[in-house]
């Protein structure tokens, strides 16, 4: 794999840029979360978004996706990233169809619903955390066999656009007990089905979340993706696809505001210069630049093992992610300290920023998590 | 014949002349520092093999593969340049020479030395009959390295020097030194320096180890007594040696990440030798959690430094770059190979303490020297902070 980008990488990029500033800026963030939008998102610009071939990069051109790769993915999310763009792109497109990806392997009856997940026409979520902390086996929500088919009971505590999905990826346990990664099952479940409260979450980030409760909720037994008891085996690979696709996302918020910190120094003065000629913010913004350096590379080569389907891809999840976490936070909350009074007003954009970094560092584990499955991985 | 199928077959042909004249010894990644070969007038070669397979790449030029045959160099394109180093690796071949010659100065004489100068220095770098040493800074300019006072002034056919120098590496083994002296005292102090070289054995020329709080070191102190140097050595123009100095000083940059590419092997990953000290030898997790996460850290950071210097090789062979972002790998690394280092000690709790004699290991001891001596690492060729500064003012562009 290469870390220069090819021709059609730099064009994606380019159409994404353009589109993103264009239309899913910062500015139509804040119109959103002022207007309290009940669904997050804008559909006109959703719909244009998919039509520009950017909703589906990675998706196979089976289900109508452009059947590019990660790598592809990643400069997409890298630009929604840097405009703070809400869009259901992440949670339905990226996170519920790696899942969908990986059961439609053995279940070819999937591909219509990738079909219209890809069109963006249908969104689905995947319905997974009941924990305050990323705790991939953790999971209560049961799913039993009953005479007349299956049903499903709990409670999942943060689902990503879960207020908005038409059908909802569920994991639940069929056996064992919370913490064991056997006995865990995926089931379809549409979202208006008798049984299923959502409740929509109002995040710092303000972007769309649900709790969702289900109670008894009859299903049949071709609601089951994969087999009974083995829905790990579908969700360990979705979800480090997922967070390494997240991690791009970061990147690019990092890097944003990064560089409207660098901008800020060059112009803002104070005693009579500018100060980013203070060798204290010269060092400190140095610093960040080697750090956001290291998390491109690692972002890159982690995209790139997920379409070479390497087997280290996991490890590099973890590495990214621990980073990622780590670094968007950093250059955030850096941001906010080198803008002084200005960084902590709502009007000031730099603050979105920081509250987007800290829900992203939880998502899918923070760098504590990632730290400590690095080192199981790496055998220590 | 297209270009591809050219480079095909020369690699074919490297292939085969490795496989004919570098010696079996001398494929295996070294352990002991001291089977390095320097080269020079008192080059010593620990094994015999090693003088063999020196003798043979530089017959070839290939110890200074890019540069132009007639200076004795092997006159290869990048492309084939890099086939070389490709199928040396593959084979695990050892550096024929290592010579700050052929890494600093060369570069530098071929862009900035006269004909004359290349044709009599260039050779004997790429044989290693000749070792070299660097003369920039002073007890009174270190990070400030442009405040450098040593003077040259000249005489007729001579320059007088006077002065000192200081952390100059291997001076005591080096027969000559690139050297940066003043030579204008007025005026603004970029200004009036220049760039010379200096035969060590001349009169005048004394050299003095320094010790440094591992018990050893490279570095030495030079100090210069009325030393005649002739006016034919000065390279570049009298006055404007500033711009030399800092060309050369990006190829040092770039070396140091090489040289850490091609430090003497570790025996043992970090990851194994905290199992072994810290676990006592048991797998799985390790029992102390703190460590544990420091050693993660590290760890992963080690990886995604790597993977950025293979960006920015990727990058510079797609023609972008390099630019002063060197300046963050000469920081990054450092500062890496020193919360390494000090993780190793801490691994080996009571037996990271031992300076010498009994009760410890000669490994243990070595692990504990070479943590003292990588508290240098981000001083020496521009401490961390002045590469922040280059950063901040070069690549960010943050006003002065």
């Amino acid at each position: 794999m290469s870390f220069v980008l090819s021709e059609e990488q730099l064009s994606i990029q380019k159409t994404a840029r353009d589109f993103a500033r264009e239309r899913l800026n910062v500015a139509a963030f804040r119109r959103l979360r002022d207007a309290r939008d009940a669904q997050g998102f804008e559909r006109g610009v959703w719909s244009e978004l998919g039509e520009l071939g950017l909703g589906a990069v990675h998706l196979p051109e089976a289900w109508g996706g452009a059947g590019l790769g990660y790598a592809e993915l990643g400069l997409v999310l890298q630009e929604l990233g840097r405009n703070l763009a809400a869009t259901p792109l992440f949670g339905s497109t990226v996170l519920a169809a790696a899942v969908l990806r990986e059961a439609s392997a053995s279940q070819p009856g999937l591909a219509a619903l990738g079909e219209r997940l890809a069109a963006g026409e249908q969104l689905v979520a995947l319905a997974h955390e009941e924990r305050p902390r990323f705790a991939p086996y953790a999971v209560n929500t049961r799913l039993e066999r009953t005479p007349s088919g299956l049903k499903l009971s709990g409670e999942k505590a943060l689902v990503v656009e879960g207020h908005v999905a038409d059908q909802l990826l569920v994991v639940a346990r069929s056996s064992g007990a919370m913490g064991d990664r056997d006995g865990l099952s995926l089931v379809l479940v549409d979202a208006t089905s008798a049984g299923v409260t959502r409740t929509r979450l109002e995040t710092v980030d303000s972007r769309g979340y649900a709790r969702i409760a289900f109670s008894d909720v009859a299903l049949s037994e071709d609601a089951l993706l994969g087999k009974l008891g083995e829905g790990a085996a579908l969700l360990d690979p979705a979800l480090d696809r997922a967070t390494i696709a997240l991690c791009a996302e970061m990147l690019g918020g990092a890097l944003e505001v990064f560089e409207r910190t660098v901008q800020y120094l060059k112009e803002r003065q104070q005693f009579g210069v500018a100060i980013g000629s203070f060798q204290a913010l010269q060092h400190r913004a140095a610093q960040l630049f080697c750090e956001l350096e290291l998390s491109k590379s690692i972002v890159m080569e982690a995209l790139s093992a997920v379409d070479e389907g390497r087997a280290d891809v996991p490890l590099l999840a973890s590495v990214a992610k621990a980073r990622l976490s780590d670094t968007f936070l950093l250059a955030a909350s850096e941001g906010i300290q080198m803008h002084g009074g200005v960084g902590v007003t709502d009007e000031y954009d730099i603050g979105l920023f920081y509250k987007r970094a800290r829900v992203c560092e939880l998502l899918f584990g923070d760098a504590a998590y990632h730290r400590a499955r690095f080192a199981t991985l790496s055998g220590f | 014949m297209s270009d591809a199928s050219e480079l095909e077959q020369f690699r074919e042909e490297t292939r085969a002349w490795l496989q004919e004249n570098c010696p079996k010894s001398m494929r295996s990644k070294i352990l002991d520092p001291t089977e390095e070969v320097w080269g020079g007038r008192n080059a010593k070669f620990k094994l015999p093999d090693s003088k063999l397979w020196l003798e043979r790449m530089a017959a070839k030029g290939w110890t200074a593969p890019t540069w132009p045959k007639q200076y004795g160099g092997g006159g290869l394109s990048a492309a084939e340049a890099r086939v070389l180093e490709e199928e040396l690796k593959r084979i695990e071949a050892r550096s024929a020479l290592k010579s700050f010659g052929l890494w600093m100065l060369g570069p530098v004489l071929l862009e900035y030395g006269n004909e004359e100068q290349r044709q009599r220095f260039l050779p004997g770098i790429i044989r290693g009959e000749t070792r070299w040493c660097q003369g920039y800074s002073e007890p009174g300019a270190g990070s400030d390295l442009a405040s450098l006072a040593t003077r040259a002034e000249l005489q007729g056919d001579h320059y007088l020097i006077n002065g000192q120098k200081i952390w100059t590496s291997h001076a005591d083994k080096a027969d000559w030194m690139f050297c940066l002296v003043r030579t204008n005292p007025d005026g603004k102090k970029h200004d009036g320096i220049s760039f010379i070289l200096i035969d060590m054995q001349s009169p005048g020329v004394s050299v003095r180890p320094i010790q440094l709080i591992s018990g050893a070191s490279p570095f030495c102190e030079t100090f210069f007594e009325d030393v005649r140097v002739p006016k034919a050595n000065l390279v570049g123009e009298l006055n404007h040696g500033w711009s030399v100095a800092k060309r050369l000083l990006q190829h040092e940059r770039a070396l140091i990440s090489k040289l850490r590419d091609d430090a003497p092997e570790e025996d043992e990953t970090l990851p194994e030798m905290a199992i072994r000290l810290v676990n006592g030898g048991e797998p799985g997790p390790l029992q102390d959690h703190a460590l544990r996460e420091r050693l993660a850290q590290v760890e992963m950071d080690f990886l995604c430094n790597k993977l950025t210097l293979r960006r920015s090789s990727e990058s510079i062979a797609a023609g972008i770059g390099p630019g002063p972002e060197t300046s963050m790998f000469k920081l990054y690394g450092t500062e890496l190979n020193k919360r390494r280092k000090e993780l190793k000690v801490l691994f080996m709790g009571y037996q990271g303490l031992g300076w010498e004699g009994a009760g410890y290991t000669a490994r243990e001891l070595q692990m504990t020297r070479d943590w003292l001596r990588s508290r240098a690492n981000s001083i020496e060729g521009g401490s961390s902070e002045i590469q922040l500064n280059i950063i901040a003012k070069r690549v960010l562009g943050l006003p002065s």
